[in-house]
């Protein structure tokens, strides 16, 4: 066994110990487990977890009104009409973005439990969140990301968010590209003992719950009516979890919950070669279809992103057409944001052409710009990969070989994942640790929860997979 | 000659090529994972020297320094003529 092995077979225990959740008391059937328990189990109300957001300045964002942009959105659209985009400017969270309301809990947890420090693995804004509200509770911070090719060139990006960390005074683990991120940060978690203050929690997306109820609430207030659709970036699938557990809480039931993604497709997100030919490193398909399709892929035994029980929809979109939108939002609404953070916004642009002009659809986030988060960072940084930035249709787009900024407002467009393929995925995958062919009637109940399909149809698709149900 | 104290980045050989992961792409695999650490260093030294760092969190950690006082370079970059025009078009649309 070589060290790599060593420790990965010590996985389970060191997550046990750095989390505090033992996952396999909600184990059931043969391949289910009962996630309404997990979640139930955060123990703090939707009340409490306002109560706490509140404490370190976390959350009550405002949702703004973006009249330009859907002025421009019904000019090109094709039935001259469009929904009002509203946008959540999560920005306003105190260390710039919505991971804030994931981190106030994990953290607060952490420090409920005597935790000496925290620690995360993450290239993203949760880092910077976590070592942010390490400072408010006292914790000790350490964040592991993943920066570097092997020629050691820096994503812009990521190293922005390297600087925020260190400006908190957090240690940062900057890592060349590959999933052995992971072995760094188990080798970390066991020498400190810290909290692991995993993205896959259920303490941080219980965080998120609040973003789904304050958009509901201030729709009711502002419209006397809730959002027609509320658009959300995806990746590893909090994001969508979090805000739709936060819209159903709220009795927001007729929203739709449309997640969004820049498309990668093509790129190995483990490739030395690929890792600086990207302008996006979070919000993207690399993480989207993986984790929606296989959740439990996460750090810890079982994700609470489960991103199929929430998406009714779940749309990807071009490098290009966000770095516009991120222009047009500033030159059009005097808002200058992060790029990465403008995913849902420029999917939004497009559906919202879809709706009528007294429908509402809300972008659920923003994020911080700065140095390295921004259009002129990435596109330098592109060129000088040898990525060509062309003016033109952003159906040419390449990842990899090229971005396209969109020539006219006109040819912005979404891409639809066919979501009954992902639920095909994910249920394959899902038979794929089960030992025999036969499964519980529990677990036919667990995968129709997971897919949002009727127990009938699940019992379907095992029977033409040769699974028999007890 | 570096002082001791000295704030420092170091650089470790997390996994050699031959003990990484298995299902990664070739060219990743030829490399080695390494990792870059910064901290205050806990005896004089120079460039290119294996040193113990004290680390913010008060980890101690050996590695090769290869920068002192390491900054933040990081920028926005040149003017991208394709983005030029994007705000002045949208106007012109929204009269």
């Amino acid at each position: 066994m070589n060290k790599y092995e060593d420790i990965m077979s010590r996985k389970n225990d060191i997550m046990l110990k750095s989390v505090g959740i033992d996952f396999d008391r909600y184990e059931r059937g043969k391949i289910s487990f009962d996630y309404e328990k997990l979640m139930k189990d955060v123990g703090y109300s939707i009340d409490e977890i306002i109560k706490i957001q509140r404490e370190v300045g976390v959350g009550n964002t405002p949702l703004l009104e973006l009249r330009n942009i859907t002025k421009l959105a019904r000019k090109v659209s094709k039935t001259g009409k469009a929904a009002g985009i509203f946008v959540k400017d999560e920005s306003c969270n105190p260390s710039g973005s919505f991971k804030d309301r994931r981190a106030s809990i994990s953290v607060y947890n952490a420090v409920k439990r005597g935790y000496e420090g925290v620690a995360a693995a993450t290239s993203g804004n949760y880092g910077a969140a976590v070592a942010s509200q390490a400072d408010i509770r006292g914790m000790k911070c350490i964040i592991v990301n993943e920066c570097y090719d092997s020629r050691k060139v820096g994503q812009p990006e990521i190293l922005e968010k390297v600087r925020k960390c260190e400006g908190y005074g957090a240690e940062v683990i900057r890592l060349t590209v590959g999933p052995e991120l992971f072995y760094a940060f188990l080798k970390i978690l066991e020498e400190t003992g810290y909290y692991n203050a995993s993205l896959y929690s259920s303490y941080g997306v219980a965080g998120i719950e609040t973003l789904g109820c304050e958009i509901a609430a201030q729709c009711r207030n502002r419209f006397g009516k809730e959002p027609k659709a509320v658009i959300i970036s995806h990746a590893g699938g909090g994001n969508v979890t979090g805000t739709a557990r936060g819209l159903i809480k709220a009795g927001a039931d007729n929203t739709e919950v449309i997640g969004a993604s820049v498309d990668l497709s093509g790129l190995h997100m483990a490739s030395d070669i690929d890792f600086n030919k990207k302008s996006f490193t979070t919000s993207h398909t690399g993480f989207g279809i993986p984790f929606a399709t296989y959740p439990d892929r996460s750090d810890v035994p079982r994700s609470a992103a489960r991103p199929l029980r929430y998406l009714d929809r779940y749309v990807t979109i071009s490098q290009g057409e966000v770095f516009w939108m991120t222009e047009i939002l500033a030159q059009l609404e005097g808002m200058e944001r992060g790029p990465a953070g403008n995913t849902s916004l420029a999917a939004a642009f497009a559906i919202a052409q879809e709706y009528d002009n007294d429908d509402v659809i809300v972008v659920q986030e923003t994020e911080y710009t700065g140095a390295g988060k921004h259009i002129l960072s990435q596109l330098n940084f592109a060129e000088e990969n040898g990525i060509k930035i062309i003016l033109g249709n952003p159906k040419d787009q390449i990842p990899g070989k090229n971005i396209i900024i969109p020539s006219h407002p006109g040819l912005v467009s979404v891409k639809d994942e066919d979501m009954e393929k992902l639920k095909g995925s994910y249920i394959k995958n899902s038979l794929k640790k089960l030992k025999g062919n036969t499964v519980d009637k529990i677990d036919v109940k667990f995968l129709a929860e997971e897919t949002r399909k009727s127990s009938e149809q699940i019992a379907d698709i095992l029977k033409k997979n040769n699974i028999f149900i007890n | 000659m570096i002082e001791k104290g000295t704030w420092v980045e170091i650089e470790k050989i997390v996994l050699l090529p031959k003990d990484r992961a298995k299902n990664i792409p070739k060219e990743t695999k030829k490399t080695a994972l390494k990792c870059w650490i910064k901290g205050n260093c806990l005896t004089d030294c120079e460039l290119d020297d294996d040193v113990k760092v004290v680390t913010k969190t008060g980890r101690i950690v050996d590695g090769r320094v290869v920068d002192v006082e390491p900054g933040y370079y990081h920028s926005f970059g040149k003017y991208i003529r394709e983005i030029g025009d994007i705000g002045k078009q949208a106007k012109k649309i929204i009269g």
